[in-house]
């Protein structure tokens, strides 16, 4: 049977094209690479390349021809010992071969697959994170992130912790003390300022197995980097079908600090938020801020861990128990309260539950919510929370568009519309590059008196 | 303006004598050169198929062809050991085969089926192997030369003896992480072995519009990485280049730096007419340093194979590659429920 030739698509987009000039002609011998003719795409002409050797046989469309649909038959090639008789044997209307045919609009996208019952406020009380009578210890920040991370490094070999001045100057903000002693300098290295660089070979060693701890001098330098933060850590489990999962993660002071201006004072929470692969954690406690990190370190995920400069030396009560860990995206109620839900997470957590406690003076009860954990995000807990209070704020640093903020004020109206007593309001970061001078630094953040607003707007109250 | 003036100057400055290029070969052995012609014909067979089927609406998106340059990564694996990794950008399907991943699975992941290395959610550009130790198939320029030295940092943390093979191309290797990468490979002394194949172009834009030095193996000199041009057309050269590169990485001496010499026959991906280069160019290449039909000639004139045995082995490879091309078209498309798989592992 003679070799059919049909007409190539050229391009991503290209249906038909002309057929600009046949190369050979009838009779001509062809090897496999020949040129055979030219065409002319939607883009460009193009030479077509032979795939198959022989003769020449017929030219089935001549040159010159117009609008060729993509596979329609346009020449015949004798094989080896063929002679012309054998192209009788094919219909010049011979269907093309597999033409593939655009591909049909699937009739339904398959649902993402979740819980489908519906969310309730359950009867009895859920148990708490940390049992009654758990003995504590008090804790800076700074200290159980410290704690969290030699504690995981002691039980894995694979994990390691890489970044500017982490080892020799124990960490810009001093997260690594004492690190480098206890774990030598094969385990705790100081990189070069080189965030693209280092943040590739980290996601390079996940890859091969490792556990590296990517420590950013500030998230603000990770813009640097978020290629490998998102084309490949995040997407790689994805694209690869399962076959490489990276353990990593990526941690360093995040949003405002105090009077370091526009480069240096922005909330990434909502960015990386946004994407499938990645986990994306964002404490407040220094309780939070160990279990998490060690949850962090475990899990075989690409995670994005938050911290906060102002909070690294907030003292906490923290577990004095053995491998005490904090399951991600589960979401903490910090304080119960009936009359209005306020969910934030990081510093945000602070203006949330002094305004609480101011409220709480007028006598209304805020229910503040902790999410510590932003993707994926605790939408039960939330929803459960608003069921039973009707009314919510979300109070964050970050800026307003596309925020976290947007996001559980989405969820919110799409789960528990018909609980909801007033519209979700939100205290967000202005929007505006965040100033230096001190009193605009100010202004640009959230405060507590914006959370008390927006709460007395919401219950109507002021 | 003086720019006319001094672009003639800077010219003048740059562009490689030839002269340099490294032509030391391994004297191969008939099992040497059959099975050299035996890897490089596969790849040339599978992807003038894969070129046919994106013909056909069978692959979509963007196909990057690795025609004309298949000496180099077949030379390089013949040097390789088990537990080696491989590294490279999206022109992939050449370095897939020589890491022995099944054709089959190749194909199949070019035309999104379910039976591809990725379920058929990488594609062309974005493909793994776990078990054969190739970490892609990477879409942005230049992303796989710090992920690579990641690889080559996990071998030496770890104390094995293996090294990591980083492919890139010549317009990749003006990315900036490529210094970044190259800086902290030579600082820790990683067993990295950077092959950038220099086919002479970066999509339209030829070296010597990209690179103000165009000798691309000098790019690690303030590194301290040694680096050298080599016959990337000679499969033969590519493996003795290979094997100085990877006993100086094995020996803890760090990175090296091989600049193949090499040719792409094809456009930059399917569509691409290229218009940038003349024909007869791409004929000279092909007609005097193809590095097939230079095994070919070897094999003929040394009186090493017949032409009824090449001939057989061309047969039973074009036999691999039309298996290979009808699986990829009767195996299902992923089940629709894939599309909600392999986003997270197990929290
Ligand atoms: C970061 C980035 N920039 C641009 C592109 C688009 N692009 C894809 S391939 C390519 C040319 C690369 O040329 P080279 O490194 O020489 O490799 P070759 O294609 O010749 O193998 C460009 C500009 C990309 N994929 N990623
Ligand atoms: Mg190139």
């Amino acid at each position: 049977m003679p070799i059919k030739v049909l007409m190539p698509a050229l391009s991503p987009t290209m249906e038909e094209g002309n057929l600009a000039k046949w190369v050979k002609k009838e009779g001509d011998k062809i090897e496999i690479g020949d040129v055979i003719a030219e065409i002319e795409t939607d883009k460009a002409t193009m030479e077509v390349e032979s795939v198959d050797e022989g003769t020449l046989g017929k030219i089935v469309v001549a040159e010159g021809a117009q609008g060729v649909k993509v596979n329609e038959l346009i020449a015949l090639i004798l094989e080896e010992g063929e002679d012309a008789s054998a192209l009788d044997s094919v219909s010049s209307d011979a269907a093309p071969a597999p033409a593939a045919e655009a591909p049909a609009a699937p009739a339904s996208v398959p649902a993402e697959p979740k819980s489908a019952a519906p969310v309730t406020v359950p009867d009895v009380e859920d148990e708490p994170e940390i049992p009654a009578g758990t003995p504590m210890k008090t804790q800076t920040v700074r200290e159980a992130l410290r704690d969290g991370m030699a504690e995981e490094m002691r039980r894995d070999d694979d994990v390691f912790l890489i970044g500017e001045e982490v080892a020799q100057y124990q960490g810009a903000y001093k997260i690594s003390q004492g690190m480098l002693e206890e774990f030598g300098e094969r385990r705790v290295i100081d990189t070069p300022i080189t965030e693209h660089g280092f943040t590739g070979l980290a996601a390079g060693a996940a890859m091969a197995g490792l556990r590296p701890i990517v420590e950013f001098m500030t998230f603000n330098f990770a813009m640097q980097a978020i290629d490998h933060i998102i084309n490949s850590s995040a997407k790689t489990l994805y694209m690869s079908g399962g076959q490489i999962h990276n353990p990593i993660v990526f941690r360093g002071p995040n949003g405002a600090a105090a009077r370091v201006a526009a480069q240096h004072s922005q909330d990434y929470t909502a960015w990386y938020s946004q994407i499938p692969g990645l986990i994306v954690v964002h404490p407040y406690t220094a309780s939070d801020y160990k279990g998490l990190i060690k949850s962090a370190i475990r899990t075989n995920n690409p995670v994005v861990f938050l911290e906060n400069e102002i909070l690294y030396g907030h003292s906490f009560d923290v577990p004095d128990v053995e491998d005490f860990t904090v399951p991600l995206g589960k979401a903490r109620i910090a304080r119960k309260g009936s009359d209005v839900t306020i969910v934030s997470f990081g510093m945000g957590m602070q203006h949330s539950l002094h305004a609480a406690e101011e409220l709480a003076k007028e006598g209304i009860e805020a229910e503040v919510i902790d999410l510590r954990t932003i993707r994926p995000l605790d939408t039960e807990t939330i929803i459960r929370s608003v069921i039973k209070t009707g009314r919510c704020v979300v109070v964050e640093e970050g800026w307003p568009q596309a925020s976290t903020a947007s996001e559980v004020a989405f969820r919110v109206m799409d789960q528990a519309f018909d609980y909801l007593d007033a519209p979700v309001a939100r205290v967000c970061g202005k929007d505006v590059p965040m100033p230096y001078a001190s009193n605009l630094e100010k202004l640009a953040l959230p405060n507590v008196a914006e959370v008390i607003a927006a709460v007395k707007a919401v219950t109507y109250t002021a | 303006m003086a720019a006319s003036a001094s672009g003639t100057a800077k010219k003048a400055a740059k562009g490689t004598s030839r002269a340099q290029v490294n032509r030391t070969i391994v004297e191969f052995d008939k099992d040497q050169e059959l099975h050299a012609y035996r890897e490089m014909l596969l790849i040339r067979r599978f992807e003038e198929k894969a070129g046919q089927l994106y013909g056909m609406g069978m692959i979509g998106g963007f196909c990057h062809l690795y025609i004309g340059q298949e000496a180099v990564v077949v030379g390089m694996q013949m040097a390789a050991k088990e537990g080696d990794q491989v590294v490279t950008s999206y022109r992939d399907h050449g370095h897939m085969l020589a890491c022995d991943m099944d054709p089959k699975g190749v194909m199949a992941e070019l035309t999104g089926r379910k039976d591809g290395y990725s379920k058929g959610k990488g594609g062309s550009m974005h493909m793994f192997s776990r078990e054969k130790n190739f970490f892609g198939g990477h879409g942005i320029v230049g992303a796989q030369v710090s992920i690579g030295t990641g690889l080559a940092f996990a071998n030496k943390y770890r104390g094995n003896d293996n090294v990591s093979f980083i492919y890139m191309g010549d317009g990749a290797s003006n990315q900036g992480q490529v210094y970044e990468s190259f800086n902290m490979a030579k600082l820790w002394n990683l067993p990295a072995i950077y092959v950038i194949e220099n086919n002479k172009y970066g999509m339209g834009t030829s070296v010597e519009r990209s690179s103000s030095n165009t000798d691309l193996s000098q790019r690690g000199i303030s590194f301290g990485i040694p680096g050298e041009q080599v016959d990337g057309m000679d499969v033969r050269a590519v493996m003795a280049a290979a094997e100085r590169a990877i006993e100086w990485a094995r020996e803890g001496k760090g990175p090296y730096i091989l600049e193949m010499i090499t040719y792409r026959y094809r456009g930059h991906s399917m569509s691409d007419p290229a218009k940038y280069r003349s024909k007869e160019e791409v004929q000279k290449m092909r007609n005097e340093h193809d590095p097939i039909e230079q095994v070919r000639q070897r094999l003929i004139d040394g009186g090493l194979a017949s032409e009824d045995e090449l001939k057989a082995i061309d047969k039973d490879i074009r036999a691999i590659v039309s298996d290979s091309a009808d699986f990829a078209q009767t195996n299902p498309e992923p089940d629709e429920s894939e599309l909600w798989t392999d986003i997270y592992m197990p929290l």
